[in-house]
C-alpha cells in the first residue's frame, strides 16, 4: 500500500479531539444545534446517531468492493436508512418519551451529513477493523460536543443537568439558552475555544 | 387565507433554519457571496416543492394504501435523491456558470435535512396536498431569505476584525445566534 499508515490507535482518537466531526468537520450540525436543549436529549441523539454510524459503516466497508462506483451514494442512503428505521423503531418501542422529544430528528438521521461523509470518505476505502474504529472514534466525538452542548444549555436554560436542580433559587434562568438563539451562541463558542486550544498548543 | 398563514409562517415565523436547524450545512457552506446564495436559495426551493408534491402522493397513493409506513424513510430519501439529481441535470443544461457555482453541494441538497424534513413535517401535520405544497414553497421561500442575509452579513464581516481563533465557523453561528434572535420577533405574528 502506497498510503501512510496510521496506527490504529490513531483512527479510533482522531475523530475526538483533532478531526471532530462537529467542531472541525462541521458535519451533523442540524441535530447537534436542534435536540440539545437538555443533556439527556443530546446524549440519546449522540447514541442514536452512533448506533447508525457504526452499523452502516460495518456494513458498506465489508461490501465495499461489491458496490459499483456510479451508484454508490445511493446504496449508502438506503443502508442508513435501514438502520435509522430500526434506530427509530427501537426509540420508540423502550423510550417513547425520549422518541417524543427527539420527534423528527430521529428520522432526520437518514440525512445527518456526519454518517454519509464517513461512509464516503473512510468506509468504502478501507477495511472492516479500521473502519470500526473509526466509526466508534467519530461517534465518541459526536456524543461528546452533543452532551456538553446539551448540559450547557440545560444549565443555563433551566439551571438543571440531567433534570436536577443544580443551581439554586437565586438563579434565574436565562430563557434564551434553551431557544434557538442559545444553540448557535453555544456552538459558536464551543468552536472559537476548540480553536483557541489548538492554536495555544502549537 | 389559511393557506396564505400557512406560506407565512413556514417561511419567516418557523424558519426552517433558524428554528428547526434545518439545511444548516448549506447555510455556513454557501453563504459566502451573495449570487452563490441566491442560486442555492432557488434551487433548494425548486427540489423542496416537487419533493412535497411528491413525497405526499407516495405517502398517500402508495404506502398507506399498502400499510408501508414503515418503508416511509427509504422511500422518501430516494424520492429525494433522485430529483437532486434531475435538477443537476436540468441546471448543467440551462447554465453551466450557475452549476459551477454551486458546485459540490448540489448532490449535497440531497443530504440536505431541510428537503427531507420538509417531507416529515407534512406527513406529522397531516397537510393535505394543496398544504403540503404550499409549506414546501413557504418553507423554501424562508431558507433563501434566510441565506441571502446570511451572506448579505458575511460580506461585510470579511472587512471585520475577528479575533483570529474566532474567524471562519465560529462568527458564522454567532452570527447566526444573532438573526434566530430577530426571527424569534415574528412568534407573535401569527400562532399555527
Amino acid at each position: 500500500m502506497a498510503k501512510k499508515k496510521i496506527s490504529l490507535f490513531r483512527e479510533f482518537s482522531k475523530g475526538v479531539w483533532e478531526q471532530n466531526p462537529v467542531l472541525i468537520q462541521l458535519l451533523g450540525l442540524c441535530p447537534t444545534l436542534a435536540v440539545t436543549n437538555t443533556a439527556i436529549n443530546g446524549v440519546s441523539m449522540g447514541l442514536a446517531t452512533t448506533f447508525v454510524l457504526v452499523s452502516s459503516s460495518t456494513i458498506i466497508s465489508s461490501i465495499r468492493k461489491l458496490i459499483p462506483h456510479q451508484v454508490r451514494i445511493a446504496s449508502y442512503i438506503v443502508i442508513i436508512a435501514t438502520f435509522v428505521t430500526v434506530a427509530d423503531r427501537f426509540l420508540a418501542g423502550f423510550f417513547p418519551d425520549i422518541s417524543k422529544a427527539l420527534g423528527p430528528y430521529v428520522p432526520l438521521i437518514v440525512v445527518n451529513c456526519l454518517i454519509l461523509g464517513r461512509q464516503e470518505a473512510f468506509a468504502s476505502k478501507n477495511t472492516l477493523g479500521r473502519s470500526l474504529l473509526d466509526a466508534i472514534g467519530m461517534g465518541l466525538g459526536f456524543i461528546l460536543v452533543l452532551t456538553l452542548l446539551g448540559s450547557v444549555r440545560e444549565i443555563f436554560g433551566s439551571g438543571m443537568l440531567f433534570n436536577i436542580q443544580i443551581l439554586g433559587d437565586w438563579f434565574h434562568p436565562w430563557m434564551m439558552m434553551i431557544l434557538p438563539p442559545g444553540a448557535f451562541l453555544t456552538l459558536g463558542l464551543m468552536i472559537g475555544l476548540r480553536n483557541w486550544f489548538s492554536e495555544r498548543r502549537a | 387565507m389559511e393557506l396564505l398563514l400557512l406560506f407565512v409562517s413556514a417561511a419567516v415565523v418557523n424558519n426552517f433554519v433558524l428554528t428547526y436547524f434545518l439545511g444548516i450545512c448549506p447555510f455556513v457552506g454557501v453563504s459566502r457571496r451573495i449570487s452563490a446564495s441566491v442560486s442555492m436559495g432557488l434551487a433548494v426551493t425548486f427540489v423542496m416543492a416537487i419533493t412535497s408534491a411528491v413525497t405526499w402522493l407516495i405517502y398517500h397513493l402508495i404506502l398507506v394504501p399498502f400499510r408501508l409506513e414503515v418503508l416511509e424513510y427509504v422511500s422518501f430519501i430516494l424520492v429525494i435523491a433522485s430529483l437532486v439529481q434531475l435538477v443537476e441535470m436540468f441546471i448543467k443544461k440551462v447554465s453551466e456558470p450557475l452549476y459551477t457555482t454551486l458546485g459540490l453541494y448540489l448532490p449535497l441538497i440531497t443530504t440536505n435535512c431541510a428537503i427531507l424534513g420538509l417531507a416529515l413535517f407534512a406527513v406529522l401535520r397531516e397537510y393535505s396536498f394543496i398544504e403540503s405544497l404550499v409549506f414546501g414553497i413557504g418553507a423554501g421561500a424562508g431558507f433563501t431569505l434566510a441565506i441571502v442575509i446570511m451572506a448579505g452579513i458575511r460580506e461585510e464581516l470579511d472587512l471585520a476584525d475577528v479575533p483570529k481563533p474566532f474567524r471562519g465557523a465560529a462568527i458564522t453561528m454567532i452570527v447566526a445566534c444573532c438573526l434566530a434572535l430577530a426571527f424569534m420577533g415574528f412568534a407573535g405574528l401569527i400562532s399555527v
